[in-house]
């Protein structure tokens, strides 16, 4: 007899606005298996666990768990189902110890003992060999040991199947290893697991099989004893697309600012970028390769002075009079001050790029406000921008008086590029310019890079889309946690290569 | 100087003054203690003062009503009627700020403060106008009801010193307590206290663990708003004995709220922290110095409250930080 189903996956459809993060993605887990789920940026991957775990409910198709449809609504009905999530973002209560976020939520006798409960998830850590002192606050706790208190509570519910949403991407090798024997324990004991990953050779090391998804489509499952690196690969980036994005030849290509051993932490102390060095060159299009948080982030705002970097990292930028400035330890305005002209559209638009609350005008002037002498500001210049950039890339809105939060995203980001590119910048930088943009939209923005490119202004795009990067950049860096795996030259990568890099820290082995 | 400290410290140590801190500290006590439960769930809500007005007036309401319906008037009954009636009343603003804040996440502090000045106007308009427009008598009294709310404990209270400092008020005062250390307890000891204490902490966190914050979040703000009413009718019933004065609740709404602050969000620390306040809130008048320089002693519990703000935020210990969740409207698919 075959293993029973633990769950099933029936033709799920889910829409947000616009853009389909799933489109009719069937597949099933059984009992006692680990089920990976493989896919890049974008995929849907987050976007589907999230349906198992009642934070999404889909627009189509349906669920059938342990063998009977069901409808899970919200956080609690999965639970009731034995479906337990655990969120790349920890979802713990930061003052409470390890065992109040364990039992928080659960049905029980109201008065709290809590001798008894402590016992329980003493047997629990036995069980599973979990490390792991309960009575630890969160805030007091490293990644790792929270992590181990989203799976402990998650067991505690009596949870038979497990998702977990890149589990190691915050992980280092030793403590993913010991998070893998747990899991092989778990699955010995009859739970069905799932994890979501983009790491092939974790993949490969602790699933049963693997089933890839691409552009929220599902693309097949395979055992895992029957694919290698290679075939994963393959699945993961698809073949090539030829996209109708024109190329042209760089011209007068010369090094803009130049990167030299770039280090950067997170907040937590955490590597984010480690000895990164590259050039930026006018005249072309440098595109950036990596799996979301690579140090994509870190390295856009280290060159536009908005995160710091460690002592022995070194940004120069080369102005048009062969002047050379040291750009680290310089904040936006310093920089303008020193003639360096570079404009960055951050991946937040709303967050970083843009104020939502004001309207076209107050956004252009966020560039614009110090020019002129005069202690009023100048309200007709940014007014007469805001009237060309609506006109010149079409942008959808009642009015340039409109508050730009009002906008559909692909409107919003027109206004944020159209500002950026406004006054001729020497460097532009793009974080995921095209997100959440439709076909026409992306196109529009892919013709202004490259328009900003002919007029010999250095172009850095971070972009997700492989088939974008391969069609337009001229050089493509691909980044793997926080290193260069390699630079290649835009018109000769290949998908695959790119692919790979982006999974292999430091481009070995190939 | 010395002498002038001593009858400072003479008049201070008194049982008088006592007696008179912990009279001051009550409204203090309801008002802190609905304002924790509320803010627990990650409600701000600055109604709070507006709120009491409206429990105050609404218990004054209810008993001038029963003691006017023409029948003998029952002292048991005013007092239920006037309590029932208080409780409708601060609810009903709870629940405004509820419906605004929860269900359509209107900003909390706009909401809050909008729901003072409404308070506050509809507790004098009620309490003063109407009594006048209608030509009868310039104010509103309710004495009889008032006499029974001011019934103290019959042969506890006549125990000298001790009798007078710890049972000479009527049950308003010992109602409380006794609901301040629930609340102490059903934080700290249940699941209801820790799912709450969660939902105001981190709200998605408890949404993901299964609890309902929407659910919570009503409980809470609507049974804190009914709490802290009741403050509102202590002032009315046992301080003034019975009778309307426009605006003389003061502001003891907002020493509340800096109260819970001063409290840490503690309930148990709340009670004492009120006395406190209350002493240091009537200060002035037991200090042998006139004029102006009186005002100055009046701003006291505040400036307590700015220290003990400054002291928790220069140690950052977590515990003592406000719900990380407080002021936020949650929304599930929000991110």
């Amino acid at each position: 007899m075959e293993t029973k189903c633990a769950i099933e996956l029936k033709g799920i459809t889910k829409r947000f606005g616009k853009v389909v993060a799933n489109k009719n993605v069937s597949l099933s887990l059984k009992n006692g298996e680990i089920l990976s789920i493989l896919g890049e940026n974008g995929s849907g991957k987050t976007t589907l666990m999230n349906m198992l775990s009642g934070i999404y409910f889909p627009d189509e198709g349906e669920i059938i768990v342990n063998g009977q449809e069901a409808c899970i609504r919200s956080p609690f009905d999965a639970f009731q189902l034995g479906i337990g999530m655990i969120h790349q973002h920890f979802k713990l209560v930061d003052v409470f110890t390890a065992e109040q976020n364990i039992i928080m939520g659960l049905p029980g006798k109201n008065r709290l003992d809590m001798k008894a409960i402590s016992a329980e998830i003493q047997t629990l850590i036995e069980k599973y060999g979990f490390e792991m002192d309960t009575r630890k606050k969160i805030y007091e706790m490293s990644v790792s040991e929270k992590q181990t208190v989203e799976i402990m509570k998650v067991l505690y519910r009596g949870a038979k199947i497990l998702i977990l949403d890149e589990p190691t991407a915050v992980l280092t090798p030793q403590e993913t290893e010991k998070l893998f024997s747990v899991l092989r324990r778990m699955k010995e004991d009859g739970k069905a697991i799932i994890i979501i990953t983009h790491k092939l050779h974790e993949v490969l090391d602790i699933s049963d099989r693997v089933a890839v998804l691409r552009k929220g489509e599902y693309i097949g499952c395979v055992d895992t004893k029957d694919a290698d690196e290679l075939s994963l690969t393959e699945m993961m980036v698809g073949k090539k697309v030829e996209l109708d994005i024109e190329r042209p030849k760089p011209k007068n290509v010369k090094t803009r600012i130049k990167v030299e051993h770039l280090t950067c932490t997170d907040q937590y102390g955490v590597k984010m970028l480690d000895d990164v060095s590259f050039d930026i060159k006018s005249g072309e299009i440098l595109g950036i390769a990596g799996i979301a948080g690579s140090g994509q982030k870190e390295l856009l705002e280290a060159i536009a002075g908005l995160h710091a970097a460690k002592d022995e990292s070194r940004i120069t930028y080369y102005t048009d009079e062969k002047e050379e400035v040291n750009l680290i330890e310089m904040n936006p305005l310093e920089m303008k001050k020193h003639q360096v002209s570079i404009a960055f559209v951050p991946e937040d638009r709303l967050g970083m790029g843009l104020v939502g609350n004001m309207d076209m005008i107050d956004n252009m002037m966020l560039r614009s406000y110090r020019n002129g002498k005069s202690f009023f500001a100048d309200r007709k210049k940014p007014a007469l921008l805001a009237e060309k950039v609506k006109d010149e890339l079409e942008v959808v809105t009642p009015g340039i008086k409109t508050a730009v939060r009002k906008m559909s995203g692909g409107n919003v980001q027109k206004v944020l590029v159209g500002r950026e590119i406004a006054d001729n910048p020497q460097v532009l930088m793009t974080a995921y310019a095209v997100r959440g943009l439709d076909i026409n939209t992306s196109y529009a923005i892919y013709h202004l890079l490259t328009r900003q490119k002919e007029q010999g202004a250095a172009v850095v795009y971070v972009g997700e889309d492989l088939d974008v990067l391969l069609s337009m950049c001229d050089r493509i860096l691909v980044l793997c946690g926080g290193c260069i795996s390699d630079i290649l030259p835009g018109e000769e990568a290949t998908k695959e290569q790119v692919g790979y890099l982006m999974t292999h820290k430091g481009g070995a082995g190939r | 100087m010395i002498s002038f400290l001593m009858t400072v410290l003479q008049k201070v140590f008194s049982i008088s003054f006592l007696c008179a801190a912990v009279v001051q500290g009550m409204p203090l006590l309801y008002g802190a203690t609905g304002e924790i439960l509320t803010e627990k769930s990650g409600n701000l809500n600055l109604g709070i003062p507006g709120i009491m007005y409206m429990g105050g007036i609404g218990g004054l309401t209810g008993a001038y009503l029963y003691e006017n319906s023409g029948g003998s008037i029952h002292p048991g009954i005013s007092v239920l009627i006037s309590v029932v009636f208080a409780l409708v009343f601060s609810i009903i603003g709870g629940l405004i700020y509820a419906v605004l804040t929860i269900t359509f996440r209107a900003n909390q502090n706009v909401t809050g403060l909008a729901l003072t000045t409404f308070g506050i106007g509809l507790g004098n308009f009620l309490g003063g106008s109407i009594s006048r427009l209608a030509g009868t008598a310039s104010q509103i009294t309710v004495y009889t009801t008032g006499k029974a709310f001011k019934t103290t404990i019959p042969v506890l209270s006549n125990l000298g010193g001790i009798g007078k400092l710890f049972f000479s008020y009527g049950f308003l005062t010992y109602l409380a307590i006794v609901i301040a250390l629930i609340c102490a307890y059903i934080l700290k000891k249940t699941r209801v206290g820790i799912n709450l204490s969660a939902v105001g902490e981190n709200p998605a966190a408890a949404d993901a663990a299964g609890i309902s914050v929407t659910k919570y979040k009503y409980v809470a703000t609507v049974l804190g708003a009914a709490i802290s009413g009741l403050g509102g009718l202590y002032f009315v019933m046992e301080y003034l004995g019975g009778t309307w004065q426009n605006n003389g609740f003061g502001d003891r709404g907002w020493l509340a709220v800096a109260l819970v602050i001063f409290a840490l969000w503690r309930p148990a620390r709340v009670i004492w922290g009120a006395v406190l306040f209350g002493g240091l809130y009537i200060l002035y008048s037991y200090i042998p110095i006139s004029g102006l320089i009186q005002e100055l002693f009046k701003m006291l519990p505040y400036v307590v409250t700015i220290i003990v703000l400054i002291v928790s935020s220069v140690k950052k210990k977590k515990e003592n930080q406000p719900p990380m969740g407080l002021g936020i409207p949650y929304f599930r698919e929000d991110r």
